[in-house]
């Protein structure tokens, strides 16, 4: 138990709490509750929108699986991971001002408002949800595991009380901030996790007795570290080329982010959004990963990768601020968890309940739902968190892959190509969905890639082949 | 600003987008393979880093950084989103 590194830990994420409800209060708008509560009512700044596409994207596998990866891998892992710039700037710039204007004439407030609209079709809106609630669910047990995770192994409680304690702060913030709290308290800790990374990554540079001597470390431990191939020479190019799929272009059809993409208040924020964005995710990828390998030299021999970071730092750092840096993933999971708690919320709510049960329902009633919800859904994953698989970066990824192959271009097309039609929508989430769980399953990677190329590929001729039919069966 | 249909600049920014990505991916790979393609004791090394880890990973996000900075500044324009009226064709 580290006592003093414990203390500054809960008191950093205390205070960033504190502000973003205390701010999401005062910031009253005439918007509708819903707008509101899970769109901040479309207000979002450019330095507030570039940090909530951060936070919400650098999440636990960025923070506590991946540095523990990259421990093992060697500098090859971070070669993978920084393909995760390209969702700096390429989502909001695909996305970008069409979608906007077109998901503000529809009057959407989530992706599946947006599908509905677009495509007019009532299985569209059930099957996306449906997957929406599936694939976030597993996501979500992933980073409720990692906090846990961090929180045990920092302050030295049970792994089923650390959880307890993060999920009923989670659980209480979201419920009455909302999407505003979130966004804002993720600027603070977008800028935390900037910040504690560069800190953390001069301080191991310092304590290995730098670059120079770590990179010799490790070359004499394990040569294949230092190559771009991974500790066992296993990473092929055209394997980690396929994560530029995964990791940063495909990020475009992930629901957390497409939201954020029709939040922001003008272009002058989205321009601005693109060049704080791109830069922050890069430096924060680039500092973590690099964290993770040259905490080998320094603490060799961790077994369970995930207590990577929270090791090194509480090596390397005075206990005080060991805490103030944790904050920093601790913040990142947080906020990956409570949109992705709001997503799933608004998803039952406002795309099942009032499209298809109760149209008319109050606002009272709304909110009152909303916030219920939203409670409810934390505490099962909380249930399902409390037994963990292991490495929870694959977790993870699988839930990225399945969304991606079912949403990316029914997104995408929708957006650009006019000729797309509902069934065209139907099939591409249908095939990208199945022939990605089947994929993984049984032959995970085809053409020695990751399997969501493959599924990317199906769905996409899947939703033009589709398309093309039912408009020569219509004419 | 106005000279433009806003889903015509919109397509443009898109594309620009594209090109962005496909030249990061060449940079990333092509430094990547390129150099480190060889045996680790024939590695040069910038400061302390593997010569194409240093390129392709640290150079390339500040590069990405600029171009990003230097694009939006340029050649992104300003569109209103409010505008109630505008025709997508």
């Amino acid at each position: 138990m580290n006592m003093i590194a414990t203390i500054t830990l809960f008191v950093t994420v205390g205070l960033i709490f504190i502000i973003g409800l205390l701010v999401s209060r005062t910031s009253s708008t005439n918007h509708s509750f819903l707008e509101d509560y899970y769109l901040g009512g479309r207000r979002l700044g450019g330095f507030v929108l570039a940090m909530t596409m951060t936070a919400t994207y650098g999440s636990a596998s960025s923070f506590i699986g991946g540095p523990g990866v990259a421990y093992n891998e060697g500098l090859g892992w971070v070669l993978l991971s920084i393909t995760q710039v390209a969702t700096g700037y390429f989502t909001l710039m695909i996305l970008g001002k069409r979608f906007a204007l077109m998901a503000k004439k529809y009057k959407a407030i989530t992706m599946v408002d947006f599908l509905k609209e677009r495509y007019q079709s009532k299985w569209v809106v059930l099957l996306s949800s449906f997957s929406i609630i599936i694939f976030l669910f597993s996501a979500m047990a992933a980073q409720w595991i990692g906090g846990g995770r961090l929180i045990e192994s920092i302050t030295g409680l049970s792994y089923h009380s650390a959880l307890f304690i993060f999920v009923l702060t989670v659980i209480i913030y979201v419920t009455f901030g909302g999407f505003r709290a979130v966004t804002l308290t993720d600027s603070i800790q977008g800028s935390i996790m900037l910040i504690g990374t560069i800190i953390l990554l001069v301080s191991i540079i310092i304590s290995g007795g730098g670059i120079s001597s770590i990179m010799t470390d490790l070359q004499s431990e394990n040569p294949n570290l230092i190559t771009p191939y991974g500790a066992d020479g296993s990473l092929s190019p055209q394997y980690v080329s396929s994560f530029w799929i995964l990791v940063g272009v495909g990020v475009i059809a992930l629901p957390q982010i497409v939201i954020r993409a029709m939040s922001y208040q003008n272009t002058k924020a989205f321009h601005r959004a693109l060049i704080i964005g791109t830069l922050v995710v890069g430096i924060i990828m680039l500092n973590m990963h690099l964290i993770g390998v040259f905490a080998r030299p320094i603490l060799p021999g961790i077994e369970v990768a995930d207590t990577v970071i929270p090791l090194i730092a509480l090596e390397v750092l005075p206990a005080w601020l060991a805490g103030i840096v944790l904050a920093a993933p601790l913040a990142a999971i947080m906020s990956t968890v409570d949109s992705l708690l709001l997503l799933v919320s608004s998803t039952i709510v406002k795309d099942i309940y009032i499209n298809y049960i109760e149209p008319e329902a109050s606002r009272k009633k709304v909110r009152t739902l909303s916030m219920t919800i939203t409670a409810l859904l934390g505490i099962i994953v909380y249930l399902i968190a409390v037994n963990p698989p292991d490495l929870i970066i694959w977790l993870n990824l699988y839930t990225i892959g399945g969304l991606e192959a079912a949403f990316l271009w029914p997104v995408v097309m929708g957006i650009y190509w006019d000729k797309g039609t509902k069934q065209g929508a139907i099939a591409a989430i249908i095939t990208g969905f199945t022939s990605y769980i089947l994929l993984q399953a049984f032959y995970p990677n085809p053409f020695g890639m990751h399997a969501v190329v493959s599924s990317l590929a199906i769905s996409l001729i899947a939703y033009i082949g589709a398309s093309k039919l039912s408009q020569s069966a219509t004419l | 600003m106005k000279d433009k249909n806003p889903f015509q600049i919109a397509n443009r920014e898109a594309m620009i987008g594209i090109i962005l990505v496909v030249f990061n991916f060449i940079w990333w790979f092509a430094f990547a393979y390129g150099l480190g393609d060889k045996s680790p004791e024939d590695y040069q090394f910038i400061f302390g880093f593997p010569a194409w880890f240093f390129y392709s990973c640290i150079v390339g996000v500040f590069v990405m950084a600029i171009l990003v900075l230097v694009t939006v500044k340029f050649l992104f324009k300003d569109v209103s989103l409010d505008e109630k009226e505008f025709d997508q064709t």
